[in-house]
């Protein structure tokens, strides 16, 4: 595998420690106000600085690590699950089937802009992790609905499984132990990919206003919270900004690495 | 010459399928607010003769569908009358519905917003053209180079980094530091700057990575052996062969993103202060809950982007044969 794809690892890993020994690392209470301390650069004290109200930045960005990947988590597995059943369906039955769902249902989805659906979404349903979650659900799963269409499309005219229906395997059996194995690996580059956006995804809609409500600290209400006084302290804008980016690189270098070494014929590009 | 034409004809019936579908689904998005839109948006102090008049006033009383479902009632059959059929009929009048909150008509709102939108989002595609042009070709001719390096990390910071973090970037150098630009809002012309390279980054890094793997694949072509075999200059085999093949697949991205564009302006309107459709979205839309402006930014977005992937679509077959043939 590339060594991009190990930095990704070791970026994306120690995120995900961040996020699960939060409590163990952060050195503040994350909605602490210290009002004496506003704006205060990094210090020994406080490693990242204190931002507008006078909480640990440091600490915020910790904990931050846990609601980005909870979020992150949870939408790619359960976009992945919809969208593989969905897409193995279209792929397997062909015929009308796959002309409805690939031709009709993944345009439609397909038909709004990147975050609009989510953010239509949000505002007519109001803000809140699970809503989010479920908004980034309806946007994401189509993105697997697909790569698995085309997998199972490929896959399905193997000689295997012409011989597992010859023994009398019923299409179940044929779909989910002998097409299914040999179709996930797109998948598997195609989360780590999901998994980047998914991040970004909820930063911008909590950016927005839409996401996560204050004073839970997540990376986009950070950022947003910190951009009025970003000239007078850059910092309360730096180390969450930088979380963001970093985790999202992490996930799209494991993603590219994943697909180069997946797939032999890109290697030697 | 049928067969095209046949083709066309599916195409165009699944684009208006499409478009059916996603208004419809926008129309019932108000369906889903949580309690009472009217008494979401009067506040609790309203008083029921307000209410009832604000129901009647935008149909709220009546109907949503063609048909309800109640636990207590059943299916029942609502007839014409209702809001859905009210807002296709709107709609086919070119009727947007008038706003919950200033009674203004929604079309006019939104086309006073629009061509903003629509400036930043064409000036963040040239910005991201001319820098991934360049980049690209050069990376892709000389592969593993330095320029090469360098664009890949370029691209990779491009995609990462969120467009909220590159916009304060930007204005605290430019803007603050330099002074080239004002810091807030759009003031004179040359302000559109910061905004289309901060809307524009994660596009011409997109377009930096296609454009070199294209010219890559491109350079290995048998018609290039030839190019070079008869003497033409290498200069004129990238520029005159090469580019000409390899930047189809770079006008389908182009079409595909200009949607991806119009939607990040929103994030991007937000960071500037530029008066376009998306600061209208979140501010008079979703900031005063103004549902029916909400419908018709993502109805007017999403159609755009549509027609865009509809006509790039088209574009691409008229550039590509072989798409044409198979």
């Amino acid at each position: 595998m590339s060594k991009l794809a190990y930095i990704g690892f070791a970026i994306a890993g120690l995120f995900i420690l961040a996020a699960i020994f939060a409590p163990f690392i952060a050195t503040y209470d994350v909605t602490a106000q210290n009002l004496a301390m506003r704006y205060v650069g990094p210090t020994v004290e406080h490693w990242f600085g204190t931002d507008g109200l006078g909480r640990d930045v440091f600490s915020r960005v910790v904990f931050g690590a846990r609601i980005s990947l909870e979020v992150g988590i949870t939408v790619v597995f359960v976009s992945a699950i919809f969208g593989t059943v969905i897409g193995a369906i279209a792929g397997f039955y062909g015929g009308f089937v796959d002309r409805f769902l690939s031709g009709y249902v993944f345009n439609v989805f397909l038909a709004f802009p990147g975050l609009l659906l989510a953010i239509a979404l949000v505002a007519f349903l109001g803000a809140g992790q699970g809503k989010l979650i479920a908004a980034l659900c309806v946007i994401g799963w189509v993105g697997y609905a697909r790569v698995m269409r085309g997998q199972v499309l490929k896959v399905r005219e193997y000689d295997y499984v012409l011989a597992a229906r010859a023994l009398g395997a019923s299409n179940l059996r044929i779909l989910f132990t002998h097409i299914l194995p040999n179709a996930v690996q797109p998948l598997i580059v195609q989360a780590s990919l999901g998994m980047a956006g998914a991040v970004l995804s909820e930063a911008s809609l909590s950016f927005l206003g839409l996401g996560i409500p204050p004073p839970a600290p997540s990376w986009g209400t950070m950022v947003e919270e910190a951009r009025q006084f970003f000239s007078n302290s850059p910092h309360v804008l730096f180390f969450p900004g930088m979380a963001i980016a970093l985790t999202v690189l992490a996930f799209n270098f494991i993603g590219d690495g994943l697909r180069e070494y997946l797939d032999p014929k890109q290697r030697s590009r | 010459m049928k067969y095209k034409l046949l083709n066309f004809a599916r195409q165009l019936a699944l684009m208006l399928l499409v478009i059916w579908t996603v208004v419809s689904l926008v129309t019932l998005l108000i369906e889903i607010v949580p309690g009472d839109p009217a008494t979401v948006i009067l506040g609790e102090t309203a008083t029921q003769e307000q209410i009832e008049d604000f129901r009647t006033k935008h149909g709220l009383d009546r109907p949503a569908f063609f048909f309800s479902y109640t636990s207590e009632n059943g299916f029942v059959w609502n007839g014409g009358n209702n809001r859905y059929a009210d807002y296709w009929l709107g709609l086919l009048h070119g009727d947007l519905g008038t706003s919950f909150r200033t009674d203004r008509p929604i079309r006019d709102m939104i086309f006073e917003r629009y061509p903003a939108t629509i400036k930043l989002a064409l000036a963040a595609m040239l910005v991201a053209i001319s820098i991934a042009l360049p980049l690209g070709v050069l990376a892709g001719s000389r592969k593993n180079s330095l320029v090469d390096n360098f664009a890949s990390v370029f691209a990779l910071l491009g995609i990462s980094l969120p467009t909220f973090v590159i916009g304060p970037f930007l204005v605290y150098i430019f803007a603050v530091k330099l002074g080239w630009f004002s810091p807030t809002g759009s003031l004179y012309p040359e302000d559109i700057v910061l905004p289309a390279v901060t809307l524009g980054a994660a596009l011409s890094a997109i377009l930096t990575r296609m454009i070199r793997s294209s010219v890559i694949e491109e350079l290995g072509e048998d018609y290039v052996r030839t190019a070079r075999a008869k003497g033409v200059s290498e200069r004129k085999v990238l520029y005159k062969h090469v580019l000409k093949n390899g930047l189809i697949p770079v006008v389908t991205i182009l079409g595909l993103q200009l949607g991806v564009l119009l939607a990040g302006a929103i994030i991007t309107e937000r960071i500037f202060n530029w008066q376009g459709l998306g600061l209208l979205l979140l501010e008079d839309g979703i900031g005063k809950r103004d549902y029916r402006l909400v419908q018709g930014c993502v109805l007017v977005i999403s159609v755009t982007y549509i027609l865009a992937n509809s006509l790039t679509d088209f574009v691409y077959r008229k550039l590509d044969p072989r798409i044409r043939l198979s």
